[in-house]
């Protein structure tokens, strides 16, 4: 097994605000707006620099979808901003008219996804988000895994023309990718490579895989640990390649169960090779207050909950 | 060009409307009757167009030109046929509305690059925060054209409207005029009745707009004034709402002041009588 070791934690969404700092000083187009959250998504060094291209848009979410959308009329690169329930749910009919079926290059920027925003409970904790925006022709749907990923991410999607929801997170968790890596979209990353099973993994999962990875290995089970940050486009070339070696599959994500990346993984493999398939994902249910990791634990979320289904998938091949 | 040069422009209009209903037996004749002298006095008077030879060009990204959003896209036959004897795309083209394959889809939409559509409009409500962010771009470009964007009265009952209608005069958005098509009516009845709206003027006023009115908004000489009135207060830190005083289904007799027509195609017999009440001025498609 690859040895990940890190010597700092931070937010995904502190990478988020790393990334839009850097396109505020390289991309003159790059605007950004948020409501009523700029604290919470780590916007102020862009702001500082540029305030002539921060629009505060208030409490008002519907409208900065279509505020977004208007100025992509015009040449500019808006990044709308907020929790990812008001990104998505409850915008949803903006985005899929305003943003998506008019082919805006609006990026959708949503931090504190899934149940890791902790104690503010299941109104914040959206874990359909992925599952609405995939649906959506022509969106390009990214869920990197930590802040150096994520700030790749960030500085990426500008450069890409087309909507995109960039989902993000609240909870520290380990830096363990490279700081100048290259981010490519649609690009699986293989984290490591092994025989006996495949974990694919997005998001705040991916280090949660890692660990269940070396847990595995004192087992003797060879994990192979694949990172799909990119949930739409899917690479599914990666995949495929993946399962003809080890023939079983765990996919990890914080997201429901229904609709998330362990559904897109199925349907790659229906069409193309059956495979035993586990899902780690919430059960079809809402979340609820308590710390990231209490609620990673009670959800079947955690390192343990991975090693379970890798056991589970390897023992149905 | 002159009020009567306009005016055959808005009868040709009519006819086309009435005709493009009649011909997929759908769509909604009755707020595009009622907002043809706006439109035809904004693309063929009022609005800075791209040109080439004299010929309207179009660019997605409107850059130093003015542009115009359909907010209530239910009333596409009016914005088609007004793009088309414009020049943006064959008038022939107008015999495809609502039919498979065509690019003139029932609401309109950027989606098949339809030369004049900026965004997918339909879904009601969003028209005025796309066209606040477009404005906004204009600023931030340093570009001088102004923004239209035009809104049905019982879309004025979505909340995002007035998410907008907060947006615009915090951020001094005064490079947009809207307007409201105040025909009283919606697909369900009166407006009063269903859900009345009250004094949208006094609600656009408390929200820090600068509002004005256009009582007649079937004459072209009084919707040629208002139109100059509100370009002459652009600039001055408000966004301005126009309210537009129309009839729904004006210029055929029996489709006026009702919300019967909102949404219903005349059959053969009633497009007949519709085309005896609008004069052919520019040949029909």
């Amino acid at each position: 097994m690859k040895k990940y070791t890190f010597t700092e934690k931070k937010d995904t969404r502190s990478g988020f605000g790393a990334g839009m700092h850097v396109l505020g000083q390289q991309n003159p187009n790059v605007v950004a707006l948020c409501a009523d959250l700029v604290g919470s998504l780590k916007l102020e060094p862009f702001i500082k620099e540029n305030p002539e291209r921060f629009i505060q848009c208030g409490i008002s979410e519907a409208n900065m979808i279509g505020v977004s959308a208007g100025l992509t009329i015009g040449g500019k690169i808006p990044f709308a901003t907020t929790f990812a329930n008001f990104a998505t749910g409850r915008v949803y009919d903006q985005i899929r008219q305003s943003v998506a079926y008019s082919n805006k290059n609006v990026k959708i920027c949503a931090s504190h996804a899934g149940l890791t925003l902790g104690e503010d409970g299941a109104t914040h904790q959206i874990l359909e988000d992925i599952g609405m925006m995939k649906m959506l022709p022509g969106m390009t749907v990214i869920n990197p895994c930590d802040y150096n990923q994520t700030k790749a991410a960030t500085i990426a999607i500008a450069d890409y023309d087309g909507p995109v929801y960039l989902r993000f997170g609240r909870p520290v968790i380990p830096i363990f990718t490279d700081p100048d890596q290259k981010f490519e979209i649609g690009k699986a990353w293989m984290v490591n490579e092994g025989t006996d099973v495949s974990i694919i993994a997005t998001g705040h999962m991916v280090w949660e895989a890692i660990q269940a990875g070396e847990i595995l290995e004192a087992e003797g089970i060879n994990a192979e640990i694949i990172n799909i940050h990119t949930i739409k486009p899917l690479d599914e070339e990666a995949i495929l390649k993946s399962v003809e070696k080890t023939g079983c599959v765990v996919t990890a994500e914080e997201h429901n169960r229904i609709g998330g990346l362990g559904d897109s993984v199925a349907q790659v493999l229906v069409k193309n090779k059956l495979v035993p398939q586990e899902y780690v994902a919430v059960n079809d249910s809402f979340g609820e207050s308590g710390t990231p990791a209490q609620l990673l634990e009670k959800y079947g979320l955690d390192a343990k909950h991975i090693v379970e289904a890798a056991k589970r998938a390897i023992a149905r091949k | 060009m002159e009020i009567e040069q306009l005016e055959k422009v808005a009868s040709q209009v009519r006819r086309d409307i009435v005709r493009m209903v009649h011909g997929c037996q759908s769509g909604h004749p009755g707020g595009s009757l009622g907002c043809t002298e706006l439109l035809v006095a904004l693309y063929f008077e009022r609005m800075k167009l791209k040109e080439n030879d004299g010929k309207v060009v179009f660019d997605m990204n409107g850059k130093d030109e003015d542009l115009f959003f359909l907010s209530n896209g239910h009333i596409s036959p009016v914005w088609y046929s007004v793009l088309a004897r414009k020049g943006y795309f064959p008038v022939s083209e107008l015999a495809t509305f609502r039919k498979l394959n065509s690019r003139l889809q029932g609401h309109p939409t950027t989606h098949e690059h339809l030369e004049g559509i900026r965004i997918a409009s339909g879904s009601l409500g969003q028209g005025l925060s796309v066209a606040l962010g477009a404005a906004t771009a204009k600023k931030l470009n340093n570009d001088k054209g102004t923004v239209y964007v035009l809104m049905g009265d019982g879309e004025q009952q979505e909340g995002q409207v007035w998410e907008a209608a907060t947006f615009a005069p915090h951020h001094q958005v005064d490079n947009l005029i809207a307007f409201i098509d105040l025909n009283g009516q919606q697909i369900d009845g009166p407006t009063v009745k269903v859900m009345n709206n009250r004094d949208l003027g006094a609600k656009y006023e408390a929200f820090g707009w600068e509002v004005i009115s256009i009582e007649e908004g079937n004459d072209m000489a009084a919707v040629l004034k208002g139109l100059y009135e509100a370009k002459g207060r652009l600039g001055h830190g408000r966004p301005i709402m126009v309210l537009l005083h129309t009839g729904m289904g004006y210029g055929v007799d029996f489709m006026m002041g009702s919300h019967k027509w909102h949404g219903v195609a005349p059959n053969d017999e009633q497009l007949a009588a519709a085309l005896a009440q609008l004069d052919e001025t520019l040949g029909d498609y």
